[in-house]
């Protein structure tokens, strides 16, 4: 069952969260909702689940409209953050407790709590309390719980923000096979990691001041974002101010080839190139700048070099002989890895 | 606070000695050893005898133990229920509606006792609600007095609740009355034994109001441990205390030890 926002509007007493909403999640589907916080992604998470009452606009699950029903009549399964294991129960009378206030018949409430708890590895802490185990396995019952109501929506409220790094990736895959297993739910997955977008959606869709910025799938906002704040939001971004030219644009003197179609000679625009698309040394759309920054982070190093007044980042494979702070340095990088966005706040 | 040298642990402690010797335990401690005693004129009461303890049990004693026990069982139980329904509605309503019902559940405290039995009196001592000259006009005036205490501290709880934990079982289908017995108030069950133990207490020790409202065959042990003072009969008066301390600590103690097995957190 897929979920829809019709022009979805939430404001809480004069301000507006969420500005005229319009996405469409497919059956099946994993979306994940990409911004910074306050940026209206929890807000249209909770509109579904209907926690939050949108002041205009309407929210379908499927062909039905659901924005007017109470969250117990949606059938929607929710992860949130922190939880929510009810502290009063174990793991099994948790995972049994949607079962049990839909009625479902006795003799199959035990099966198919054994069978969420199967699901999601948890089958051995059947009896404990919620607070005799860890971040992860309170995590895992809190899916599990979720998903034995075999919901057709899941919704997912930054569900490994808790976590320590070592164990969210752990769980990144968990969430990944548990979707190869329930192909036909879709899922709403709230996020402010583009690590966990990027790896986890099918489509992202990216949300910034309360408004969608942009939709598509992680390989289309990753190589051909269409604006800057997706740019830099999403895998993070170079972004420098260039006038355009005829097949060309202008950066620091340089004339840079990039596909100009659809752009006026003479306007400005932005010119968006990923940190580790920038290459160290001679060569195509080559410019000079100083190194003000060197981070060194193991694999790579990092470089903030100062070009005619604009930082340019460059992440480069470990360096045997890195440059030193105020070091003058060639950099380059490929016509086909640079992308041209309308004219935006890197502009001043 | 932390104290660190040894020197000023022990200067706290004394200076906690100090205030609490004479001022807590002092005060108690008199009354247990007037309760054994046939006369005091010295520095220690003398003339041990359990001869009051005797009297303090049986009989009329007795049956005001009972009274009292009944009355704030009773009581507590009355209290607890409105004190909770009324914090449960409150905590639905808007902040400025939530005030008034705040404000209004505060006045039994807020005004002195004696003018709330002296209401209660007036109340109920004409039809249709004639319950002058029976124990419930002061069981009532008990659940008065009580509820207050219930409902502040039931509402102090249901604001720390976490809204997730409503919200994680509405969303797996629970209707609000399922959430309320399933989920809100087993969580809330710490913070209710608490309020229960509250409003027993103060009930066990309630005179002032009680005095203009009991009728002769609901007598209370507070108004027996006045009555035995004010004829002079301290000591004795001092055994029925320390039997009515004994009750009430030990109710404390059972209803504390059900509160320990409720909080899961």
């Amino acid at each position: 069952m897929g979920i829809r926002f019709d022009s979805v509007t939430v404001a809480y007493d004069g301000n507006v969260v969420l500005d005229s909403l319009d996405l469409t999640v497919e059956p099946g589907e994993v979306m994940a909702l990409l911004g910074p916080s306050g940026s209206g992604k929890t807000t249209a998470l909770r509109a579904v689940a209907g926690f939050v009452r949108p002041a205009s606009g309407r929210v379908f699950l499927g062909d039905r409209d659901v924005t007017d029903l109470p969250p117990y009549r949606r059938g929607i399964g929710m992860v949130v953050q922190q939880y929510a294991l009810f502290p009063h129960l174990r793991v099994d009378e948790n995972v049994a407790f949607g079962l049990r206030a839909r009625k479902t018949p006795k003799g199959e409430i035990r099966g198919r709590v054994a069978e969420a708890l199967e699901m999601t590895g948890m089958a051995a802490y059947a009896r404990r309390f919620p607070r005799e185990l860890s971040g992860g396995q309170q995590q895992r019952v809190a899916i599990a719980r979720a998903l034995a109501i075999r919901p057709d929506v899941l919704l997912l409220d930054e569900p490994l923000s808790a976590l320590d790094a070592q164990l969210r990736s752990g769980m990144l895959a968990e969430l990944a096979r548990l979707h190869r297993e329930l192909p036909d739910v879709s899922m709403l997955y709230v996020t402010h990691d583009q690590v966990e977008a990027l790896t986890l959606a099918d489509r992202i869709a990216v949300m910034d001041a309360a408004k969608l910025r942009a939709c598509g799938t992680p390989r289309q906002l990753y190589r051909a974002p269409t604006d800057e704040f997706t740019a830099s939001f999403v895998g993070g971004a170079n972004l420098v101010p260039v006038t355009v030219g005829t097949g060309g644009v202008f950066f620091a003197g340089t004339e840079v080839k990039v596909d100009t179609d659809g752009v006026i000679p003479g306007a400005w625009a932005t010119l968006c190139v990923r940190p580790h698309l920038v290459g160290l040394g001679e060569g195509p759309n080559q410019f000079i700048g100083t190194v003000t920054e060197i981070q060194w982070r193991g694999a790579t190093h990092r470089l903030y070099v100062n070009v005619d007044g604009h930082t340019v980042m460059a992440d480069l494979r470990e360096l045997k002989n890195p440059p030193g702070l105020g070091d003058s340095v060639s950099l380059h990088f490929a016509s086909e890895d640079a992308v041209l966005l309308p004219a935006g706040v890197s502009h001043g | 606070m932390l104290v660190h040298s040894r020197k000023a642990k022990w200067a706290v402690w004394a200076v906690f000695l100090l205030l609490f010797l004479p001022l807590f335990a002092l005060p108690l401690l008199v009354v247990l050893g007037a309760s054994f005693a046939t006369h005091w004129s010295g520095v220690l009461p003398s003339g041990l005898t359990t001869a009051h303890y005797r009297s303090a049990t049986r009989g009329e004693a007795l049956q005001a133990l009972t009274t009292s026990l009944v009355t704030a069982v009773t009581a507590s139980l009355l209290a607890l229920a409105t004190g909770t329904w009324a914090a449960l509605a409150g905590a639905a309503l808007k902040k400025r509606h939530r005030r008034v019902l705040d404000a209004l559940f505060v006045l039994p405290v807020a005004v002195p006792s004696v003018v709330v039995g002296l209401s209660v009196l007036v109340a109920f001592s004409q039809p249709p609600l004639l319950l002058n000259g029976t124990r419930w006009i002061v069981i009532i005036a008990h659940t008065v007095l009580v509820t207050a205490f219930a409902h502040q501290s039931v509402s102090a709880a249901i604001t720390r609740l976490d809204p997730a934990y409503e919200q994680a079982a509405a969303s797996l289908g629970a209707r609000p009355a399922y959430v309320l017995w399933r989920v809100r108030l087993p969580l809330l069950l710490p913070s209710l034994t608490a309020a229960a133990g509250l409003c027993f207490a103060l009930s066990m020790g309630e005179l002032s109001a009680t005095m203009m409202l009991y009728p002769p065959d609901w007598t209370p042990l507070p108004v027996l441990i006045y009555a035995a003072t004010d004829r002079g009969a301290l000591f004795t008066g001092s055994a029925v205390a320390v039997v009515l301390m004994a009750a009430t600590l030990l109710v404390l103690f059972v209803v504390s030890r059900v509160r320990t097995r409720a909080s899961y957190r």
